[in-house]
């Protein structure tokens, strides 16, 4: 074990030496496809990066545990997820360190970190360095975000969107079972060799790699049946962990849908932008203004690469930032940012536009940005786009699984409705 | 010919319709969680009786035959999509269909825009809840709705779930009010959440249909719904089977009856249920810890012809009542346990009566009376001391382990427990909303699975997979309970594994605690609960310490407070008790009047009591006005001195029109802010009024977020009061963040505070009228405010000026530091005067608009009665310096929260109260991070949770356990 060092208010720090004694960095998983490309941009930069996709009732009941069971859901998954790994016996817990994102904004969630290492203490592993994946919280004399693994990090989030996106498009009407997810497997091996060699997340590298992955992706023979289409927002982790969302993606594929589940990339530039609107609404400096500036262009720039590609091969590409942007305007106010803030009804109206009227609007119990974004715009959407048929469902330890279903169900037969009269 | 099967929470229906559509046959029954049987007995049961259903096509529809319905082959309808269909085959031109299941409550929209809702996590308003609330006032369902017909008004309950409404029930049972009223009150209760959580703001009107058990089955639940709506609706024949036969209609496939029937004997679910090991490896593990538990025995002893001293201590429960008489040496003489039926009083006056039948020499020398009824019974029978709760557990446990460290008592309804440091009460933990999960949780599921609470909790004693159900809500449990079945477990299993759930429950949500080293290894348990050995050994396991529970642990309360009327008698020998003796009993008179205060805006409910001899006794009220007639005083309360000074913004002519305020959330602390801004700026500024239950009604309807706080909720009520004022402009701003105060790293709103003005924008019709002014604003950059406000108003006001607004700007900034410091002064006197009275402050703390009066209930009130002085928190935060917390400090309430309790923990003279809206997220680390920062300083930590509708007798213990744990009571 390394020496345990503390900065003034008593926070363990992820130290160098911690680094160069090859401790382990225990992270959550969320998106399975992104992070596990994602991996292996940290393993390139020195940190033995780890995300835990652990799943079963054990990770809720130790989160039940450790976290005060009023907390989010996702942060109860999360920890118990973590401290259940460290528990696990499958790691040194004195050569391993955690890390999460912690994004500071006035949502709960800025508060995970330090829900993470209450809980440590009360589990007994107060060694277990937390580092903080941020911009400019918290900082590690043995973590650097710097801007190539910034760079890099993007690159993994656009390439799994993309596969992301295309599997979703392509596996519920490929006519030979289990190629897309070949395919993803595939890019995924090549795209992480690629990373461990520190490679490909040049734009123009990305822009070779999105043409081939596209249009690897439509040769895959498939037969277009109507189906139930079905878009899926809500609450980040939520919205993307099978954990936290009892594996709603496969659920909707059982019941014979399409999903679509709008990007990551979208949520970046939501992050980013918020810095510009809150200048643009309150008054702040020019300085930083340019520098968010600078990252937004480059985020849009990576965006519009997605959007080219996708398009180029007859996929239905991303909404647009700037266009689902405009498309909230009269719903919501650009300066909602705490949690996925107005980007989530964006999301919403978007999918509605593009045929993805059904629509499942997932958060955590008692999620407070989604009594505004989610729950409280319902309405307007309807009125807005009367096709809109959204359910809002509910996760937390205790929802059974059952009746979220029984939920879902329902909204689905509200679909297969309509697919069958436009059929007809 | 269709046959549509309907698997329900608690029940099956089966219909079977002709090619006409017409139903031919059906059948109800409930299943007892027993699904895959019942519903291969009710197929083969409709093969032999209807000829020629074999060819017909079959569906089944209902939350609990999902998975089973996919295994055997038969198509599944979901039950919403059915009812549908069934009312648009049936009832043709129904708009609106109203439907309540066992945990489910569904409002279909059908015409003008389909839409469906059903019920979200919360099963509030529900088939479960009216059998909960039956329970409760311990009548069979059917008698309810008779009960209720003979109505003479109707109480406020909360309906969210049978947690809430229990604690606004029993207290207007103990007071005495009528069950006839209270009947009607909890249809009124289900009527109001089924139609503003599901109906969401649109308008339910035109042909209304009821279908259900519920609806079915009780007509004055659909007289609720039709005087509600303005309305007849109707409530179709057959109306129990609209599932089942539009699952039937839905239906295409025939099936194989036979093999169906077969494969739905054989169903096993996926078979993996999470489990716990088991609670005994053997039957001699079981013999030991019998064993262990039979040596905390109390003696007893024959009260017929007892000659010496005795002491009667009683236990008027929420549920029960307890009653003992103690030997001098501390024998049980004579004890009783009853089921309190909502009349504590009679219930006292039969167990006196009994004791002085047995023995009317009897020599009482003595007596205590402790629990919900205190007040009452004291008043009403003379006891001689009246003690709260925790006191008269925390003597029993003495009596078995003098260094006791902590007790816990789960009884019917209630979780108490609390931690002992130097021989004192230290620290109480009662359970809350959303933490059931007590006796009664474990009764209502034997008697839904068909088996008496003693057999059902013996059956877990040696279970060999005990199933693991987490813990959460009562009803939810039930889907999971099913679903454990529908896997494989055993009526073994789900006992052993409710009994752990309760554990958990208490451990985990109420108490916090992760292991026994914070509770200490010193443990009582108590209460009727612990009697069960499944809870008892689960307890002992999940915290990995042996504990003492004695074989009266149901009788802990009663013990305890004859007990402490043995301590505080001072001559032992020849004292007498004050207590009735059988002449009083024999012309006992006891008569109730219900009224209503009218002396302030709480308004509270009376419930006057008068005995014999004219003794009088009111109960529901918050402070001693009804009493003495006379105003509480003031200048203790930094909670009406905050009113008081709000209410002096009071509307100014202005050239420029008039801007509305709705009083809610931050306005509580920017009103100052706004009407200075505003008035300057040539505005007439009218806010609406404090909150009051009248206002909460308006908008109610209009509320798109069942689990949103209380406060947020109120926001709509106060809008639509500017609206039918008639104000053309509306002013709320959102505003990510507030000021700046310098206690933590930001200064953000919480998301709800931030930005409710975009639900009210999209959720209320009505402000398209008018002027809905809700412009982004930064109060925290006082040098760009001017500029930004102007540029968001000019839109509404397009002669305002540059110059106007920043003189309005200065002078509104200056406004609210005067507001602050006007505030700040007179915090300092209560403290001063405090001080050199050597009173206790109490420094209740929260958020702004916990100030409102619906919100805070009358608490600040209630605990000024106790005469102590009370404080705010952001009195105290200023005087505390910028210190480190363990979270990350960055809401500016909740900053002041942190402050407080860091000043507060300097202070010998200093408590904190902190108040708690129910579903606020952000509490929920605030509340861990102030008990943590009170706790490190060897404070107590108290904390009151409040809702919609609040139990004063639980904050009242609360309270009282706080003081009498300092030594003030």
């Amino acid at each position: 074990m390394a020496e345990l060092k503390y900065d003034k208010n008593g926070r363990l720090l992820f130290t160098k030496e911690m680094k160069d004694e090859g401790y382990t960095i225990l992270a959550p998983s969320m998106a399975p496809i992104h992070f596990n490309i994602v991996r292996n941009v940290f393993v390139h930069s020195g940190y033995k990066v780890e995300f835990v996709d652990t799943a079963g009732p054990e990770i809720a009941q130790t989160g039940l545990k450790y976290v005060h069971n009023d907390t989010c859901y996702p942060a109860l998954l999360v920890i118990g997820q973590l401290i259940h790994a460290l528990q696990s016996g499958k790691y040194d817990v004195n050569k391993t360190a955690l890390m999460i994102t912690q994004t500071g904004g006035g949502c709960r969630a800025s508060n995970y970190i330090f829900l993470l290492r209450k809980a440590l203490k009360k589990a007994g592993f107060e060694q277990v360095p937390v580092i903080s994946l941020s911009i400019g919280m918290e900082k590690n004399p043995g973590f650097h975000l710097t801007v190539p693994l910034i760079r890099r990090v993007l690159a993994g989030l656009v390439y799994g969107d993309v596969l992301m996106l295309l599997s979703n498009q392509t596996k519920p009407y490929e006519v030979n079972k289990g190629e897309s997810m070949n395919l993803v497997n595939e890019w995924t091996k090549r795209l992480t060799d690629e990373f461990a060699k520190g490679d490909s997340y040049r734009p123009k590298e990305i822009e070779e790699y999105l043409d081939k992955i596209c249009e690897s992706f439509a040769r895959i023979e498939v037969r277009k049946t109507p189906k139930v289409k079905v878009g899926v927002v809500g609450e980040i982790y939520v919205k993307y962990a099978r954990l936290g969302n009892n594996d709603l993606e496969k659920f909707l594929a059982d019941q014979d849908c399409e999903v679509n589940l709008p990007g990551i990339m979208g949520f970046a530039l939501f992050k980013v932008d918020n810095r510009l609107e809150d200048i643009k609404l309150y008054g702040g400096s020019k300085a930083k203004f340019q520098v968010c500036s600078v990252l937004f262009n480059y985020l849009e720039k990576l965006e519009g690469m997605i959007i080219k590609y996708t398009k180029k091969y007859g996929f239905t590409p991303p909404g647009e930032y700037a266009h689902i942007k405009k498309l909230v305007k009269p719903v919501i106010g650009y300066g909602s940012k705490m949690g996925e803030g107005w980007l989530l009804t964006a999301e919403m109206l978007e999918l509605a536009e593009s045929g993805y009227e059904n629509i499942v609007c997932a958060q955590p119990f008692g999620c407070l940005p989604n009594h505004i974004n989610g729950k409280g715009a319902v309405r307007k959407i309807k009125e807005l786009n009367p096709k809109a048929n959204i359910v809002t469902i509910d996760y937390d330890p205790g929802a059974p699984k059952v009746n979220q279903e029984n939920r879902i169900k329902l909204m689905l037969a509200v679909g297969k409705e309509e697919l069958e009269k436009q059929n007809k | 010919m269709k046959l549509g099967l309907d698997i329900g929470s608690t029940t099956i229906k089966c219909a079977v319709l002709d090619d006409n559509n017409k139903l031919i046959y059906s059948t109800y029954q409930r299943h007892y969680s027993q699904i895959t049987e019942k519903i291969g007995e009710i197929l083969s049961t409709v093969k032999n009786e209807v000829d020629g259903v074999e060819n017909a096509t079959v569906a089944l529809s209902g939350s609990a035959g999902m998975g089973v319905a996919e295994s055997c082959g038969i198509d599944f309808v979901q039950e919403v999509y059915a009812t549908r269909v069934a009312a648009n085959t049936f009832i043709p031109g129904t708009d609106v269909v109203i439907e309540l299941g066992g945990e489910d409550a569904k409002i279909l929209f059908l015409s003008g825009g389909l839409e469906v809702r059903m019920n979200g996590t919360c099963a509030g308003g529900t088939g479960a809840f009216i059998d909960q609330m039956a329970t409760l006032l311990n009548v069979p369902l059917e008698e309810l709705d008779e009960l209720a017909k003979k109505h003479e008004k109707t109480y406020t309950i909360a309906s969210r779930c049978g947690v809430f409404a229990k604690t606004d029930i029993q207290p207007l049972l103990n007071q005495g009010a009528r069950k006839a009223d209270i009947a009607e009150s909890i249809f009124n209760a289900v009527v109001s959440q089924t139609v503003a959580g599901l109906a969401q703001g649109r308008e339910i009107e035109g042909q209304v249909v009821y279908l259900g058990g519920p609806l079915t089955f009780m007509s004055e639940l659909r007289n609720c719904f039709d005087k509600t709506l303005k309305t007849k609706g109707i409530c179709p024949e057959n109306s129990l089977y609209y599932v089942a036969c539009g699952a039937a209609l839905c239906s295409s496939k025939t099936i194989d009856f036979d093999e169906v029937i077969g494969k739905v004997k054989n169903y096993k679910g996926a078979g993996n249920f999470a489990f716990n090991p088991p609670l005994f490896e053997n039957e001699e593990e079981y013999n030991k810890f019998i064993e262990r538990h039979n040596k905390a025995y109390v003696e007893t002893k024959e009260l017929k012809g007892y000659k010496g001293r005795a002491y009667i201590g009683m236990d008027s429960g929420s549920t029960t009542v307890k009653a003992v008489v103690l030997s001098e040496n501390c024998e049980l003489l004579y004890s009783k346990y009853m089921q309190s039926k909502g009349n504590p009083v009679e219930l006292i006056k039969s167990f006196l009566e009994e004791v002085y039948e047995i023995n009317p020499e009897l020599d009482i020398a003595s007596s205590a009376v402790t629990g919900y009824g205190e007040d009452i019974i004291k008043n009403a029978f003379s006891v001689d001391y009246g003690i709260v709760e925790t006191i008269a557990h925390f003597t029993a446990a003495k009596h078995f382990m003098p260094d006791v460290q902590f007790v816990i008592d789960i009884g019917g309804q209630d979780i108490k427990c609390f931690k002992i440091h130097n021989g004192t009460i230290d620290n109480l933990f009662l359970n809350e909303a959303c933490s059931s999960g007590c006796g009664s949780f474990l009764q209502t599921f034997a008697n839904a699975l068909g088996y008496s609470i003693e057999d059902f909790a013996n059956k877990g004693i040696f279970a060999k997979h005990p199933v693991d159900l987490g813990s959460r809500c009562t009803v939810f449990m039930n889907s999971s309970v099913k679903q454990a079945q529908k896997d494989g477990a055993t009526i073994e299993d789900i006992s052993a594994g409710l009994s752990l759930s309760v554990v958990k429950n208490a451990l985990y949500k109420v108490i916090r605690a992760t292991s026994p080293d914070e509770l200490g290894r010193r443990v009582v348990v108590q209460g009727g609960t612990f009697l069960n050995n499944a809870v008892l050994r689960a307890f002992e396991q999940e915290m990995g310490v042996e504990v003492v529970r004695s074989n009266i642990a149901g009788l802990m309360g009663a013990y305890g407070a004859a007990l402490y009327s043995m301590e505080k008698v001072k001559d032992r020998e020849n004292s007498k008790s004050s207590i009735a003796d059988k002449a009083y009993l024999d012309n006992f008179v006891h008569t109730i009047k219900v009224t209503n205060c009218g002396l302030c805006n709480n308004n509270c409910r009376l419930t006057i009591n008068t005995f014999s001899g004219g003794k009088k006794f009111i109960a529901g009220n918050r402070c001693e006005r009804p009493i003495t007639k006379k105003a509480p005083k003031n200048d203790r309360n930094i909670f009406s001195y905050k009113l008081e000074l709000l209410s002096q913004y009071k509307p100014v002519e202005g050239r420029r029109g008039t801007i509305g305020i709705p009083m809610g959330l931050n306005m509580y602390e920017l009103l100052p802010f706004w009407w200075r801004f505003f008035t300057e700026l040539g505005f007439k500024v009218v806010h609406s009024p404090y909150s009051n239950r009248k206002i909460y009604q308006k908008g109610q309807q209009t509320i798109p977020s069942d689990t949103v706080c209380f406060p947020a909720k109120l926001m709509h009520g106060h809008i639509k009061w500017l609206l039918d004022e008639g104000i053309e402009n509306i002013f709320y701003p959102c505003m990510s963040y507030n000021f700046d105060e310098g206690l933590g790293d930001n200064h953000y709103n919480c998301p709800v505070v931030a930005y409710y003005p975009e639900v009210i924008k999209n959720n209320m019709k009505g402000i398209r009228d008018i002027n809905f002014i809700m412009p982004y604003l930064g109060i925290h950059r006082p040098k760009d405010f001017p500029k930004k406000a102007l540029e968001s108003l000019q839109r509404y006001f397009p002669n305002l000026t540059l110059g106007e607004v920043k003189a309005a700007s200065k002078a509104a900034y200056k406004e609210y530091e005067n507001y602050f410091s006007k505030l700040r002064i007179r915090g300092d006197e209560i403290i001063n005067e405090a001080e050199q009275n050597g009173r206790e402050i109490i420094v209740l703390s929260g958020r702004p608009y916990h100030i409102d009066p619906e919100i805070n209930h009358g608490i600040d009130k209630l605990i000024s009665g106790f005469n102590v002085s009370v404080v705010s928190e952001d009195v105290v935060s200023a005087r505390a310096p910028e210190f480190h917390t363990a979270v990350l400090n960055q809401w500016t309430y909740h900053a002041r929260l942190y402050a407080a309790a860091n000043y507060v923990s300097t202070r010998d003279d200093m408590q904190l109260v902190q108040l708690v809206s129910f579903g606020c997220g952000v509490d929920a680390i605030t509340t861990d991070e102030v008990r943590e920062i009170l706790e490190r300083n060897n404070k107590i930590y108290t904390q009151i949770k409040i809702d919609e509708i609040t139990n004063l007798g639980a904050v009242k213990i609360r309270i009282r356990s706080l003081l009498s744990a300092i030594g003030r009571e």
